[in-house]
């Protein structure tokens, strides 16, 4: 399995393609043979023991064993551990509901803020943004956020929002955008003061010193969609000499 | 009745034992599926991109917008916390240099410059406090003597 998948990194994958145990991947009985283990990550499904794809796209791979299927794609499916901006959409007792742009709203608890207590609610309103993290994500149930890492701390997560701009752009462009060593990173640190908050669910909000930045970075983070790299840096040197 | 008999001797006890046990062992049963579980433990899912990609934090600030992001106020960094590869050490002090400032150093040097005399008359003698001041007052006076005679007074 783990040499049939190698073959195949860089290469076009389709949902159906499937991997297997070879033969000469079965232990033989005389000498004990480890089996190498692999992690699959998504876009692929593990399957009695094959390994399905379920995503078009390129299949990718990372030392020592770690295999995924990279997609371009704008529906969010969360994911554990993932961060997501989400609004607010309803007080429901002791949770909010919160909508993330997937199928179905996850609930966060009024506890999972950082210096929350019962005593002490935190100020939360129907509307507001939220940087938060999923907890629970999976098929079966209800997604849940949290606010807070594993010690109580915020770290960057919990209500932000005030004067800047939410919009949204796909899933790839996110993964693009949060990479190690980014190209878009680097350009958007030629231009103006500015801050950004990318959710995993292909959520930004920008924020800048005036309406007339935000509104520039904005477009431009969207028309980055569907841009080579020499494209984006001419577009970016552009409105950096105040051509646009 | 059989549960009525009080004391039941030790081979009866025995048997009856071994009746019982054999009942449970028959009925119990159980997937025999040791290589099914062997196999299982090879493919490992994980459904999120993240440890992947080894993608950042998704909160960033630029050129110093947001210091509470970019640098969380001097001691840790939000952004070189949570992406501890993408910033050294060496590019912090850099940073910090050009980021947005409020006051430029023209404005705060002149902000300064009257509150160089009054920090140094906090350090002084009574003494030459009084010198100061008359400096202060009759600044364009020449000879300036600090070293007081007695005057006779004019009859």
């Amino acid at each position: 399995m783990f040499s049939s998948l190698k073959k195949k990194v860089g290469e076009v994958l389709l949902p159906g393609d499937e991997f297997s145990y070879d033969t000469d991947d079965t232990i033989s009985l005389t000498e004990h043979v480890k089996p190498e283990k692999v992690v699959c990550g998504p876009g692929l499904r593990r399957s009695g023991d094959r390994l399905l794809v379920c995503k078009s796209g390129v299949l990718r791979h990372k030392q020592p064993n770690m295999f995924w299927i990279d997609s371009q794609q704008r529906r969010y499916v969360p994911a554990k551990g993932e961060t997501v901006i989400g609004i607010i959409a309803a007080k429901a007792g002791d949770v909010f509901k919160v909508d993330f742009g997937g199928s179905e709203q996850a609930s966060l608890s009024y506890l999972a803020f950082e210096g929350a207590t019962k005593r002490n609610r935190p100020n939360v309103q129907v509307g507001d943004l939220v940087f938060a993290q999923f907890t629970i994500a999976n098929k079966d149930m209800e997604p849940e956020l949290v606010c807070i890492d594993s010690s109580g701390r915020a770290n960057g997560m919990g209500v932000f929002g005030g004067g800047g701009l939410l919009f949204k752009v796909s899933l790839g462009l996110v993964r693009r955008l949060l990479s190690p060593n980014s190209e878009i990173h680097s350009d958007l640190d030629q231009m103006f003061p500015c801050e950004l908050v990318v959710g995993m669910n292909g959520r930004v909000w920008v924020k800048s010193s005036s309406v007339q930045q935000t509104l520039i970075i904005a477009n431009l983070l969207q028309s980055c969609d569907t841009m080579t790299g020499p494209q984006r840096q001419e577009l970016f040197r552009r409105v950096q000499t105040g051509a646009l | 009745m059989k549960f009525m008999q009080r004391g039941l001797d030790a081979e009866t006890k025995k048997q009856l034992e071994e009746v019982e046990k054999r009942i449970i062992s028959d009925e119990h049963w159980y997937l025999d599926l040791p290589e099914l579980k062997a196999k299982e433990n090879l493919i490992i899912e994980e459904k999120s991109f993240v440890p992947c990609e080894e993608l950042n934090y998704g909160r960033m600030s630029f050129k110093g917008f947001n210091p509470e992001v970019e640098c969380h106020c001097s001691s840790q960094k939000l952004m070189a916390l949570l992406n501890p590869k993408h910033e050294e050490m060496k590019r912090e002090e850099e940073e910090i240099s050009r980021m947005q400032t409020d006051v430029t150093d023209e404005e705060m040097a002149l902000r300064y410059e009257s509150l160089v005399t009054s920090m140094k008359k906090k350090f002084l003698k009574k003494r030459e406090r009084a010198v100061i001041e008359e400096d202060d007052i009759n600044q364009n006076a020449i000879g300036t003597n600090p070293k007081r005679v007695f005057l006779k007074p004019q009859d």
